[in-house]
């Protein structure tokens, strides 16, 4: 790695844009994501999130923009990008048929790594699954498919990984083990971007966050920063800060149950 | 990245030759729907049908080899719209590998899916009474044809794996496939159909494969059959090869 990739910051965003048959998900995104962070985009269904990973991943190309990853241009230089990224998907990409020894081994195969077998052994310990490593993974619960489906992107130490809605579906246990590992991740200095539509789970992993919105990217900072961005709630009997379900919900417009407090604040 | 091509292809396809002694009903399936069919004819029909000193079971053998071919592609559709289905692909394209193995990987297994069905419908029409004078070389020559056959067939099966939006629409494209032998010189000679169909049964090329290979088998002389049938298998596979390409480049971007 030369000193310019590590002045770079891992993932540099500059007004990417793309469109599916005239529908603009992108429309204009920028962010830079620093070596060794971990990264929210939170965003509902439909924000672009997905669009995003898929561009940095180099399994889709942008309309628009530049987008650059460990300092590798991602549509000049695919292959350079390819090494340096792990994608986990929306849904666990693992192979069902396969045990989740054989799962990594695979992966440790095609990273061309010297010991594969090896490898393996100490993911499946790592993330608890030396018990199950032997079985088939249809045999796994949701959380155990996850975490095997993290413990293969982490094979060959890819210095950026891109998790893409890494809890979707599970259940708060599983949740939690999941969050478990992304941290851990971080711990070791691997830069993280992580997509999510949960606020609570950017507000639990995130050094950075940014609300996409419409092909947006809404307001881009820490959680402090982003709390700043509301004044305090009225102070009654108990001083209540804004959570960052708040600040999502107001500067993305979405309805629900806070709509008539926000409609209320307006008017006064 | 093509310095990882063999690797990389030989690491994918041991991992799509585990599904299949995984799961070998879908080896063993391929081979039943033939197998009944040879039953049917040989035993059914075959009784009515002049061939001339060519006994029966040894006339429609090839016919019947070629529907185990047209009837197995259709797995290797069904194994590569999972893997586009379940995520696993785009895994596969995210990483340092050679992106074209993940392709032939699917390929190869289906060539060696194909020949285990094809020895087990061969080993069933010896039950039968298939015999052939063929020495070692018309053998060779005949597993030749059928893995060009298998290959031409098999890219062509490569297009609706890439793009079909349902489990039944990637394996659909294999039924008129399944069909052609019966509109060609498989079970019947084609001096007994009307005209027209005549004309398009002696052209297609399912008849110049199977006169190809009843000729291989009976130690008879061939002729142009030979040739067209070649022509025509590689013709498909460089057609369907080039097609299913351009698919797969538009798909991974």
């Amino acid at each position: 790695m030369t000193v310019d990739q590590l002045r770079e910051p891992a993932i540099r965003v500059q007004g990417l844009e793309k469109s599916y048959k005239g529908l603009r998900v992108l429309r204009g995104v920028d962010f830079e994501v620093a070596r060794g962070a971990i990264f929210a985009l939170l965003g509902s269904n439909g924000a672009g999130k997905t669009t995003i990973v898929r561009i940095l991943s180099t399994l889709l190309r942008a309309d628009a923009g530049t987008a650059g990853v460990n300092g590798f241009d991602v549509a000049g230089r695919p292959a350079d990008v390819r090494e340096s990224i792990s994608l986990t998907g929306q849904f666990a990409a693992v192979d069902e048929i396969l045990s989740g020894r054989e799962n990594l081994v695979l992966i440790a195969r095609l990273r061309h790594l010297r010991d594969p077998g090896g490898v393996a052994d100490d993911l499946l310990a790592r993330f608890s699954l030396t018990e199950a490593g032997g079985r088939k993974v249809s045999t796994y619960s949701g959380g155990m498919r996850r975490r095997l489906d993290i413990a293969m992107s982490l094979i060959g130490d890819p210095p950026v990984i891109f998790l893409d809605e890494p809890t979707t579906g599970l259940d708060p246990q599983a949740r939690i083990e999941v969050w478990q590992a992304v941290r851990e991740l971080a711990g070791r200095g691997t830069t993280v971007l992580l997509t999510t539509q949960y606020l609570d789970e950017a507000e639990q992993l995130a050094d950075r966050i940014a609300i996409l919105h419409e092909g947006r990217i809404l307001v881009d900072g820490t959680l402090d920063e982003l709390r700043r961005l509301l004044p305090p709630a009225e102070v009654e009997y108990v001083e209540k800060q804004p959570t960052l379900e708040d600040v999502f919900l107001a500067l993305t417009g979405g309805g629900g149950r806070d709509g008539h407090d926000r409609d209320a604040a307006t008017d006064a | 990245m093509t310095k990882h091509f063999l690797g990389d292809t030989v690491t994918l396809l041991g991992r799509s030759l585990r599904h299949i002694a995984r799961s070998p009903d879908t080896v063993i399936t391929t081979a039943v729907m033939p197998i009944a069919m040879m039953l049917m004819f040989v035993y059914v029909f075959g009784g009515a049908i002049d061939t001339g000193p060519t006994s029966y079971v040894d006339y429609q053998l090839p016919g019947i080899l070629l529907i185990t071919v047209a009837s197995g592609i259709a797995y290797t559709a069904f194994r590569l719209f999972t893997d586009m289905k379940s995520g696993v692909f785009e895994r596969f394209q995210s990483m340092p590998i050679a992106r074209s193995s993940v392709l032939w990987a699917h390929v190869l297994t289906s060539l060696v899916a194909n020949a285990i069905s094809l020895v087990v419908v061969v080993l069933v029409a010896l039950l039968m009474g298939f015999r052939s004078a063929a020495g070692a070389p018309a053998w060779l020559a005949v597993a030749g044809i059928l893995v060009l056959f298998t290959l031409a067939l098999t890219w062509l099966a490569v297009i609706p794996g890439l793009t079909a939006t349902t489990m039944e629409g990637a394996s659909a494209f294999s039924y008129p496939l399944i069909f052609l032998p019966f509109l060609s010189s498989a079970f019947v000679p084609t001096d007994t159909m009307p005209g027209p169909l005549r004309a398009f049964a002696e052209h297609q090329p399912v008849t110049s494969i199977v006169n190809t290979i009843r000729g291989l088998f009976a130690r008879q002389p061939i002729g142009t059959d030979l040739w067209i049938a070649l022509a025509w298998c590689v013709g498909i596979l460089v057609v369907a090869f080039a097609l299913a390409m351009n698919t797969y480049r538009r798909k991974i971007s």
